[in-house]
């Protein structure tokens, strides 16, 4: 039965007490223009008609629900589906996001594309839709990161956008975020600045879970067309937490259905090297917003580590946050080996090569089987293909 | 009364030169060893700058510095036993500037109390705008602490009188939209822009971010009440054949715009 819950972000741009505008002055006046825009288009029914066929017709949606029927059999438990989010055009969730926000941009009358990538997942939707609208694009992506997802960097440079190499403090997602802000306050004026989950100041977090939300919706409708109720259990990798966002927001009023977001434990929780956010983090301001955060006793931000590099930062979006306190969303880990060894299984198992963050998601579940009924429907957000991974499989294997 | 007031008060025409120098960097000794020599090369007060990991309102050069200053063991703590070393010789009005996590994690009304107790006489956090600042500015006001806001090229005449509202003796004007020490050259544009804040802003302002010379100096202070320099005096310490050498150079170009000025 749905009920009723007060949800975020109140008119300061916060859930509960996270979230706010942390941002030079600069910057501030953009992100007013960004929220009058973004509120008067998301009512705008040329818009939403406008983006309704591109996610259809460019993007590929809806995206299956897939019953993971070999997959179910080796955990012997619960009913396991797949909410096939690596089926969309460039192989993940993140361009139902830049779809929604190139938009938004070409509305807004920006010329000039930037964007931040980690595993190069949001890079390649970035490059892609501003491919497709005729933008310059400006890929800011970390030198470990241009290493360990290269054949993303590839595709970024051939769909016409520029990378840019970000060398600084951890060369991964972290700085590759500091390194577009410090561009967007730059050119804030001729600049759209595209961000990649559902992190940075108000009102990212909010327009990014907008946009993500249609993979729940779907996957609402999906489970009532193949198993006639909603389902029990829906999982998902948390990072930033886009995916995770997108597919548990129309389920956060269900209580019936149990929410888990499963964070990067890197080699293990208390090794002091994850990118276990909400485990082992505490409330903090970093890139714009107040969240949970991994630092030091001196507000230093500490390196995360995951295998991941997708799931690599050390924080994550402020609904997480509050979702966290609440109770509401259970968020667990795994860690770098657990997600090795999912992202083979499920490859031999299902001919499903998942991308190693979702490889989280999945890990979490083989190691908790038990705790799982046989009576139960789970919904695993497929949130991307691993393709971008087997390189750093193939390493990481001979280990 | 606070250092900043009271200095303000006392020198109503003097335009100010404030230099920006970021604690530990090269090492503490330095750090408190370039900081009286500004004082003597007529420095009206100094900004110190505690490092933290993620700068980002700041270009190449301090960006360097922070990372080098936290490399060598930096913290919010030992920058406040730096003001309490420079208390010892000079009642120089001193400006803590870094980020707000650094503060959060410290705790903000802890730190209100020691930052006073060591001898700070105001704050500027650029990645806290006055709209996330309420805490902050009544910790700040309870401890005789002055709050120094940014306005950038991007505020509206609104947001300036409601910044400006919350600045306690003056605002810190960014002259460019962007980092700090960007070498850019600036256009007419920015000098339209300040002589515009001079107009609507009745505190005293002074303007920062690529500040890199006497010429720009003087330019600014045409229109504003003072200049902000620190990437050219980073880059003139790390240029350097030595420490001693840097605070030396640092010293002659901070009196070759106290001059201009």
């Amino acid at each position: 039965m749905a009920q009723r819950v007060k949800r975020g972000p109140d008119r300061k741009g916060r859930f509960g007490p996270y979230g706010g505008q942390y941002v030079p002055e600069t910057v501030m006046q953009a992100l007013a223009e960004l929220e009058i825009s973004y509120r008067k288009l998301k009512k705008d029914e040329s818009f939403l008609t406008e983006l309704r066929g591109y996610l259809s017709d460019f993007v590929g949606r809806p995206s299956p629900l897939y019953f993971a029927e070999r997959f179910t059999a080796f955990l012997s438990g619960p009913k396991i589906y797949f909410k096939r989010e690596d089926l969309n055009h460039t192989g993940a969730h993140k361009i139902n996001n830049t779809i929604g926000q190139i938009l938004l941009a070409q509305h807004m009358g920006k010329k000039r594309i930037i964007a931040e990538t980690g595993a190069g997942q949001h890079g390649l939707a970035t490059a892609t839709v501003c491919a497709r609208f005729g933008m310059e694009c400006i890929i800011y992506m970390g030198a470990v990161d241009i290493k360990r997802q290269a054949p993303n960097v590839e595709k970024i440079k051939l769909l016409g956008a520029q990378v840019i190499t970000v060398e600084s403090g951890s060369k991964t997602l972290k700085d590759a975020t500091s390194q577009a802000m410090r561009d967007w306050v730059t050119n804030i004026r001729s600049t759209f600045y595209i961000i990649g989950s559902v992190v940075g100041p108000h009102p990212y977090p909010m327009l990014v879970r907008d946009f993500q939300s249609i993979i729940g919706k779907e996957t609402k409708r999906q489970c009532k067309e193949k198993f006639s109720r909603l389902p029990d259990v829906i999982i998902a990798c948390v990072g930033g937490g886009s995916n995770a966002i997108g597919i548990f927001d129309t389920f956060i009023s269900e209580k019936s259905v149990q929410l888990i977001g499963v964070e990067a434990a890197g080699h293990g929780l208390n090794s002091g090297r994850h990118a276990a956010t909400l485990s082992k983090g505490k409330p903090g301001v970093l890139h714009g917003s107040y969240s949970y955060l991994v630092y030091d006793d001196d507000g230093q931000i500490i390196l995360p580590h995951s295998i991941s590099a997708g799931l690599d930062y050390p924080g994550v979006g402020p609904e997480h946050s509050a979702l966290s306190d609440s109770g509401r969303v259970k968020y667990v880990s795994a860690t770098d080996k657990q997600a090795l060894a999912a992202f083979e299984l499920v490859s031999k198992l299902e001919g499903i090569i998942p991308a190693l963050e979702t490889a989280h998601a999945l890990a979490y579940l083989i190691a908790n089987k038990k705790k799982f009924k046989v009576r139960q429907k789970v919904v695993v957000c497929l949130s991307g293909r691993g393709d971008k991974d087997m390189a750093n499989f193939s390493e990481n294997d001979k280990d | 009364m606070n250092r900043i007031r009271s200095y303000i008060k006392q020198n109503k025409k003097q335009k100010l030169l404030i230099p920006f120098i970021t604690a530990g960097f090269p090492d503490t000794k330095t750090t408190v060893e370039l900081i009286i020599a500004a004082v003597d090369s007529g420095c009206d007060m100094i900004e110190i700058g505690f490092p933290f990991s993620d700068p980002l309102a700041d270009g190449a050069e301090v960006q360097f510095s922070s990372y080098h200053a936290l490399k060598k063991g930096m913290t919010l703590h030992k920058t406040l036993k730096i003001v309490e070393q420079i208390r010892k010789t000079s009642e120089i009005p001193l400006i803590l500037m870094g980020y707000y996590n650094p503060v959060l994690s410290y705790g903000e009304k802890q730190f209100m109390k020691d930052a006073t107790a060591a001898g700070v006489d105001g704050l500027i956090i650029p990645d806290l705008p006055v709209s996330e600042a309420s805490d902050f500015k009544r910790y700040a006001a309870k401890h005789n602490i002055s709050t120094i806001f940014l306005v950038a090229p991007t505020t509206d005449k609104a947001r300036l009188k409601k910044i400006e509202k919350s600045c306690s003796d003056f605002v810190y004007a960014v002259t460019v939209t962007g980092v700090t020490g960007t070498g850019k050259v600036f256009g007419r544009d920015t000098d339209n822009y300040l002589k515009g804040l001079g107009e609507v802003l009745k505190k005293k302002f002074v303007a920062g971010f690529g500040v890199s010379s006497p010429e720009t100096a003087r330019r600014f202070c045409k229109y504003s009440d003072g200049v902000v320099i620190g990437s050219k005096l980073i880059s003139l310490i790390r240029n350097a054949s030595s420490k001693s050498r840097g605070v030396k150079d640092a010293a002659r170009f901070l009196s070759s715009v106290r001059r201009a000025i």
